[in-house]
């Protein structure tokens, strides 16, 4: 039961990454191969803003201001010359981000490990019988109110609906009049906050080195294609539904042990992909039509 | 001064010319149409002023000039586009398409106006809107384009795929927008013989040019439009 | 048959004289360097033509034929320990405390030079056995699952230590030249990188020239036209992944072989990626764009850190920055890569000496035409 909990709060990590995949994907019709390392960049300006005397909470919400206009910055500079090209160009735009992206994070910072201290209490509390950390309570609650307020927005207000819309059909919305560039700059600024929160929840555990999210990113794939790669519930449940199977696998089952979760997490991104390629929740598959 | 004026307006998809220069008038308060065969480019036109193709020559709306500006600043303009597919957003409820036509910030007494041609509306506010009838989509897309109060409204195909009733109640919609408020409408057929019934005026259009042009009245006593597209 | 115009002419020049540069480049080296200098500069060259087998195959697989790969760096892996696994043989292996399994057919060890081709082979059934489940995916599912390849390949080798040698790696002999041939270790080296690079290319060519490569680039360039005018894009696609991962193979042996050592840390997944952005930036679909890009692979880090004429040098992580930067830059402005660089300059000169105004074609990402 421990262990569920622990990978209800990995799986909320994967979750949250997985929810900006989904988010870029849906808007743009991009898969961003680069938000592990635009996650694990924000995390370093957090962690430099600590350090410099920031304490955690001030640090966390001035970062994610960091990473919206980041995001969206990174989707009218180098995206959108792109955005009618051929899926391959797209896709080697974003790897090359990912390559520039690990280069400047250790260019910046050095590729030494450093300490991100957690703002969660590391005690463990007794819930009948079972003994939970407050650092995986904290993680979890912190990815999933990040989650529901993104929801409430996309439900509830106008600029929502207009991003929902533009989602469903950018020409459409241009016919009603939509500035559909900074509709999607302004989702690829949202995909970039979620990411951060995933990087700031990943920190203190993983410890932060300029690899950091892209181990988290795999996963986050796997989730995100396990989801329905259109389906922002399917992210989601998907994240937590991987975070908590391949904690137990990784407990319970001798073969898989510590070393081969990320290959149990990848074997199971490889069978969604051939056998049911649109997940759980999805209609569109992977692949632009 | 015409209200919307197009000056020899070529345009291409790709190297494929769809248009071969096409000038054409709206004036305010009218109600124009463009009938021609299937490809004789008049989808085409509306995209033109749409800005959603490449082209040369001159649009001018109001004595602005449209060459080259963003789809959405043409709407913006008060160019309302009703698109041949309607453009809905099949994921939103009907009230959320609905808000769309004025980018989401829709006050419930502007709608009132637009509800009481369409009352139906208000009664499947939260129904998606993929799961409308053809004829039900047709009007909330129309609708929609209302709703922003619109200068020119351009419509495209409407009465593709819809039964006669339901093609006669909306034209009748639009016949008494034009006369009651002078909605200007730019309206693309293929069925010549209801939209000579709603027009004052209408051009045909022939692989990418103007073949003829002329009133209603005109059009409906010349001999080749009627061999060719009213059929007796 | 292409016409034989002018411009072929001179590719063939071209690559003609290219090959003979090669060929008489560690005598070059050794007469205008110091001993040390030279073997340096012929080693580093070596590793250009073992990138350059690499790359060939990646640009048949991603560049000829439009599936994308970010596992390619696996498959070379997989042909580097085939041949390590090899050259050791079982009595080799055992001094290392080392027991595969008795179902692989590992021989009492052979001489490196033969584990070329068997690598070769191995790593092309591996990826012909790809291939075929790879014909569901497309597109960016393939790249996902290709990276997923990639990722859990050292993390494989490092669990599978009976065989693998594990995080240790294997140490294969120290290379000597065979047969007792009369030049040196260093020269006999590059050279078994470059003929193996030359006979990879004469393959790469025939396919890329014939009814394969047509039919790759049908595929490529649209595969529901493709199978609709009889194109069998089953077999073709399984086939460039075949292909491709034997060429990797034979890069990886040949690494095994020049190194001496095999072990899960030098393929890791940035290996993959970085291939393919060398792919990409020296020009996919074209061959000659694995060899700029394989010099960019091996110089590019090198420049980067310490450029010419610069006196500062610049941190270890600057290759990835600039790596990443000229990625965007190429796809922003130039997608054919480099080739397609000279592509459009030699458009230029044609349209100047022609004085006639030349239509502006959008640059296609991998060439139209003839692959060259």
């Amino acid at each position: 039961m421990q262990q569920v909990v622990s990978g209800l709060a990995q799986g909320s990590i994967y979750a949250s990454l997985a929810l900006a995949l989904v988010l870029i994907y849906r808007a743009t019709d991009v898969l961003n191969f680069a938000q592990g390392e635009m996650a694990t960049f924000t995390t370093y300006v957090a962690w430099s803003l600590m350090d410099h005397g920031l304490s955690f909470w001030p640090a966390f919400a001035a970062t994610l201001v960091v990473a919206f206009i980041g995001g969206a910055a990174v989707e009218r500079v180098l995206i959108r010359p792109v955005e009618h090209r051929p899926e391959i160009v797209i896709v080697i735009v974003t790897i090359g981000l990912l390559i520039a992206l690990n280069g400047l994070t250790g260019w910046i910072w050095g590729p030494e490990v450093k300490a991100f201290d957690s703002p969660f209490p590391l005690r463990t509390i007794d819930v009948g019988g079972v003994i939970i950390s407050l650092q995986d309570l904290g993680v979890l609650a912190v990815c999933l109110v990040t989650v529901a307020l993104l929801w409430a927005f996309f439900r509830f207000t106008t600029l929502g609906l207009v991003m929902r819309a533009v989602a469903n059909s950018q020409d459409s919305s241009r016919l009603l009049g939509v500035r559909v560039g900074w509709m999607l700059a302004l989702g690829w600024g949202l995909a970039a906050v979620l990411g951060a929160v995933a990087g700031m929840m990943a920190a203190p555990a993983l410890t932060l080195d300029p690899n950091l999210m892209l181990v988290v990113l795999i996963y986050s794939f796997a989730a995100a294609v396990l989801g329905g790669i259109d389906s922002p519930i399917g992210a989601v449940v998907g994240g937590l539904v991987l975070g908590v199977v391949i904690n137990l696998l990784g407990t319970y089952v001798d073969f898989v042990g510590g070393e081969l979760r990320l290959p149990a997490a990848l074997t199971v991104l490889l069978l969604v992909l051939l056998i049911r390629p649109q997940g759980l929740f999805g209609h569109r598959v992977v692949t632009r039509v | 001064m015409a209200l919307l004026e197009l000056r020899d307006v070529q345009a291409r998809y790709g190297p494929i010319r769809a248009l071969h220069g096409v000038s054409l008038t709206v004036d305010e308060g009218e109600v124009v149409a463009l009938l021609g065969a299937n490809g004789a480019g008049k989808t085409t036109t509306l995209r033109s002023v749409s800005n959603m193709v490449r082209t040369n020559g001159e649009i001018v709306f109001d004595g602005r000039r449209l060459a080259r500006r963003s789809p959405e600043f043409v709407a913006r303009q008060g160019i309302a586009h009703v698109p041949e597919g309607r453009g809905l957003f099949p994921e939103l409820s009907v009230w959320e398409n609905l808000r769309m036509g004025v980018r989401g910030r829709l006050a419930d007494s502007e709608a009132e106006q637009v509800i009481e041609s369409f009352p139906w509306i208000e009664r499947r506010r939260e129904q998606h809107a993929a799961t409308l009838s053809g004829g039900e989509q047709q009007m909330l897309a129309l609708a929609r384009a209302l709703v922003s109060k619109p200068r020119l409204l351009m419509l495209d195909e409407p009465s593709l795929g819809l039964a006669p009733t339901v093609v006669r109640e909306l034209f009748a919609i639009v016949r008494r927008l034009n006369e009651e408020e002078g909605l200007t409408v730019l309206v693309v057929e293929q069925n010549a013989t209801i939209a000579l019934g709603l027009a004052t005026r209408a051009y045909v259009l022939e692989v990418g040019k103007v073949a003829v042009e002329g009133t209603s009245d005109e059009l409906e006593r010349h001999e080749a439009v009627r061999k060719s597209y009213l059929g007796y | 048959m292409p016409k034989i115009g002018p411009m072929t002419v001179l590719k063939y020049v071209f690559v003609l004289a290219l090959a003979v540069f090669i060929a008489f480049l560690p005598q070059i080296f050794d007469a205008r360097l110091d001993a040390a200098s030279s073997e340096f500069r012929v080693g580093q060259f070596t590793l250009v033509g073992i990138w350059f087998v690499a790359l060939l195959g990646l640009n048949l697989l991603t560049g000829f034929n439009g599936q994308i790969s970010l596992g390619h760096g696996a498959f070379v892996g997989v042909g580097a320990y085939v041949a390590a696994l090899l050259s050791l043989g079982r009595p080799g292996l055992e001094l290392y405390m080392l027991d595969p399994p008795s179902w692989m057919p590992i021989g009492d060890g052979m001489r490196p030079v033969f584990t070329i081709p068997i690598a070769a082979l191995v790593t092309g059934v591996i990826g012909l056995l790809f291939g075929f489940p790879a014909l569901r995916l497309g597109g960016v599912s393939l790249a996902l699952a290709t990276l997923a390849v990639a990722v859990s390949f050292p993390i494989i080798m490092k669990r599978f230590d009976e065989f693998t040698g594990g995080g240790g790696g294997i140490n294969l002999n120290l290379p000597t030249t065979p047969f007792g041939w009369d030049i040196s270790t260093r020269h006999w080296l590059y050279y078994e990188a470059w003929v193996t690079a030359g006979i990879v290319f004469l393959i790469a060519w025939l396919l890329t020239r014939g009814r394969v490569g047509r039919a790759w680039r049908s595929i490529r360039d649209g595969e529901v036209a493709a199978v609709s005018s009889g194109v069998n894009s089953a077999l073709y696609k399984t086939l460039a992944f075949g292909v491709s991962s034997a060429f990797a193979g034979a890069a990886g042996a040949l690494l095994a072989i020049e190194v001496a050592y095999v072990n899960p840390d030098t393929f890791p997944v940035a290996l993959s990626i970085l291939l393919l952005a060398s792919a990409v930036i020296g020009g996919l679909g074209s061959l000659i764009g694995a060899l700029f890009g394989s010099l960019l692979y091996v110089f590019l880090p090198i420049y980067s850190q310490n450029p010419p004429l610069v006196s500062w040098g610049f941190s270890n992580q600057a290759p990835a920055v600039v790596f990443g930067a000229f990625l965007i830059v190429i796809m922003l402005v130039l997608p054919g890569g480099v080739v397609g660089g000279f592509r459009r300059l030699g458009f230029l000169i044609r349209g100047l000496v022609a004085r006639r105004p030349r239509a502006q074609t959008a640059e296609p990402l991998t060439s139209g035409t003839d692959g060259d």
